[in-house]
């Protein structure tokens, strides 16, 4: 096996933490925005729907920018998590870990909703027979018959964290060590007269980190469905 | 005892039934399919929400709309048996047994989960998982499932429509075991008067979203004016009756009822075994006097009690024999030329072969609570 150069390992290292934070923070809401999405009517439904899927259909850097200005130091929200909690996103890891989150947040809730869309409600109610309230219905029969749609939501949006290029850039920019990652690393490569032989390696290790994710899905998923179906 | 006082409007048509009725053994909900009985189940279950009205199963209100009172399925404790036996697919057998049971606190677990398996024969498929299993072993699972769950009462909606005549045969034992061996109280729902014959003790008459009559089986289905709902083909008599003797030879049974004896092919059931049998009108002849070479086993004495409606070629007649009463079906010409009317005394002419062995229940002993140890079986003194 190859090493990796410091560099190399260090933007390596830093996208697998934002991909991770950004897909384990977003996964609770992203099950109740599935949940939403697929059980309840409520006004304004079309609204979160259209919400959500937003940034498969926006250019990033629009997502971007407009994180900027929500959660800008002058921004509402921005301004808000500074007072409240001294916390700063822009230009940070937690910051690039948001934006991979908004934009991997579709593919995530898209999996969740279609597998609990299929999960069998006759089965709750009869559950519900059996002297279990909405809630421990949901943890025991509603979440593991759907664990094949979550695994495979949290494993497309890990993948498609590690690729988020524009909206992180735009958002929390291009500092060594704490936002560059794989791909802004390989994009500054590439603007590097020189970088191309080092460039190559960053798009293999890329490519690699992404097969194995979805592999990673793949197999996780056909386990789990065959533990539901016997 | 079981109450409910219900409106319901659904989308096809209105539910709207008021009635009480006892809660012993086995009540069945008949009708025909769409007359309502699944809309009823489902209100007493806390799967649908009445529109106003009240239900109350032994004492407890489980849903008043003038009190406010509508407890949520899982406080209700009534244990459902689906169609569809409806068995957690990520769970094994074993799992979907105890799905209901460990959420019962421990006082108040009257049930042995051991008793349970072996009554429903599941000891073999505790570790199977649903897909693994056959049709019948699935509603035998959710009966198991049901019952572990401790319920005050047990629904089951037509927990036998899905499988075929074998998988049936090999179910309805259970059922009747289930109704024999613990105190626990059954709703059965069925658009199929053999199955509900046999297993149950009161009748409740859904149609088209009401409840046309309550009572025992064998009053509802020998009133004629019930006949458009019960079923012209199903016309007959229910009977209880007790194992008197067998005639091995001859594979005969003998059975004893209160208008007098009856022979049937042979049961293998020990003599003095309660049961149920149903004869229906079209297998039971009348003659003015009994017959003295022939081939049929059974006359019985009795006395013309009531005369159905003179309307086509048939007519349909109730004798009484003893306090039993049987329903004869003859052609309206027979009555001219017999000069039948009431008070006429006849003879009964019943085939041996006739009498619907698919019919033939055990009837509800006294209940009996699984934890005494002990299966209740008849004493086999055959």
């Amino acid at each position: 096996m190859p090493t990796l150069t410091p560099l190399e390992s260090e933007a390596l290292r830093l996208s697998l933490r934002v991909a991770f934070w950004s897909v384990t923070t977003s996964l609770p809401v992203g099950l109740l925005v599935a949940w939403l999405l697929a059980r309840r009517d409520f006004y304004g439904k079309s609204v979160l729907n259209t919400l959500v899927h937003l940034p498969l259909v926006l250019p990033p850097v629009v997502v971007g920018y407009l994180l900027l200005v929500l959660f800008g130091r002058e921004g509402p929200l921005g301004r808000l998590l500074l007072s409240a909690f001294g916390i700063t996103l822009p230009f940070t890891w937690q910051g690039a870990a948001l934006a991979a989150a908004v934009m991997a947040f579709p593919l995530m809730v898209r999996a969740m909703r279609l597998s609990l869309e299929t999960v069998d409600r006759r089965l709750e109610a009869a559950a519900r027979t059996l002297g279990a309230g909405p809630a421990a219905v949901f943890i025991t029969i509603t979440l593991p018959l759907m664990a094949p749609g979550i695994v495979v939501g949290a494993l497309l949006a890990f993948a498609r964290s590690l690729g988020e290029f524009g909206a992180t850039i735009t958002f929390a920019a291009n500092i060594p060590g704490e936002t560059r990652t794989l791909p802004i690393a390989l994009y500054t490569l590439i603007q590097t007269p020189g970088g191309e032989t080092l460039a190559l390696r960053l798009a293999i290790l890329s490519v690699v980190l992404s097969l194995a994710a979805l592999a990673t899905s793949e197999i996780l998923a056909r386990r789990l469905h065959a533990r539901i179906d016997g | 005892m079981l109450e409910m006082t219900i409106e319901k409007r659904l989308d096809k048509f209105t539910i709207d039934v008021n009635f009480v009725c006892e809660t012993t053994g086995i009540v069945a909900f008949f009708g025909r399919s769409g007359a309502g009985k699944t809309s009823l189940v489902n209100m007493l279950a806390g799967l649908l929400r009445p529109d106003r009205g009240r239900i109350v199963v032994n004492g407890v209100t489980l849903f008043d709309s003038a009190q406010g009172i509508d407890l949520p399925p899982e406080r209700r404790r009534l244990g459902y048996v689906f169609q569809e036996a409806r068995l957690f697919p990520h769970m094994t057998v074993r799992g979907n047994l105890h799905y209901g049971l460990r959420r019962v606190p421990s006082g108040e677990r009257a049930i042995v989960p051991e008793h349970v398996i072996a009554l429903l024969g599941l000891e073999e498929v505790l570790a199977r998982r649903p897909h693994h299993l056959s049709g019948g072993e699935r509603q035998r699972v959710a009966l198991g499932r049901a019952l572990l769950a401790n319920p005050r009462l047990l629904l089951m909606d037509e927990p036998l429509a899905s499988l075929d005549q074998p998988r049936k045969d090999e179910v309805l034992p259970f059922i009747e075991r289930l109704r024999d061996e613990t105190a626990i109280p059954i709703v059965y729902v069925s658009h199929a008067m053999p199955e509900i014959v046999r297993l149950a003790d009161t009748m409740v008459l859904v149609s088209d979203g009401r409840v046309e009559a309550v009572g025992t089986i064998d009053d509802l289905t020998s009133r004629l004016d019930l006949r458009p709902l019960t079923g012209r083909y199903e016309a007959g008599a229910v009977i209880q009756a007790r194992v008197a003797g067998h005639d091995r030879d001859f594979g005969i049974t003998e059975l004893s009822f209160a208008g007098g004896r009856l022979r049937v092919p042979h049961v293998g059931l020990p003599v003095d075994t309660r049961l149920r049998l149903r004869i229906r009108a079209r297998d039971v002849s009348l003659a003015l006097e009994p017959p003295r070479r022939t081939s049929i086993l059974n006359a019985i004495p009795a006395v013309v009690s009531e005369i159905g409606p003179e309307e086509g070629p048939q007519v349909d007649l109730r004798v009484t024999a003893g306090s039993a009463s049987l329903w004869a079906r003859i052609t309206r010409r027979s009555l001219a030329d017999l000069g039948l009317q009431l008070g006429t005394p006849v003879t009964v002419l019943i085939k041996a072969v006739a009498v619907d062995r698919y019919s033939l229940g055990r009837g509800a002993g006294p209940g009996r609570f699984l934890e005494d140890g002990d299966r209740a079986e008849p004493p086999s003194s055959d």
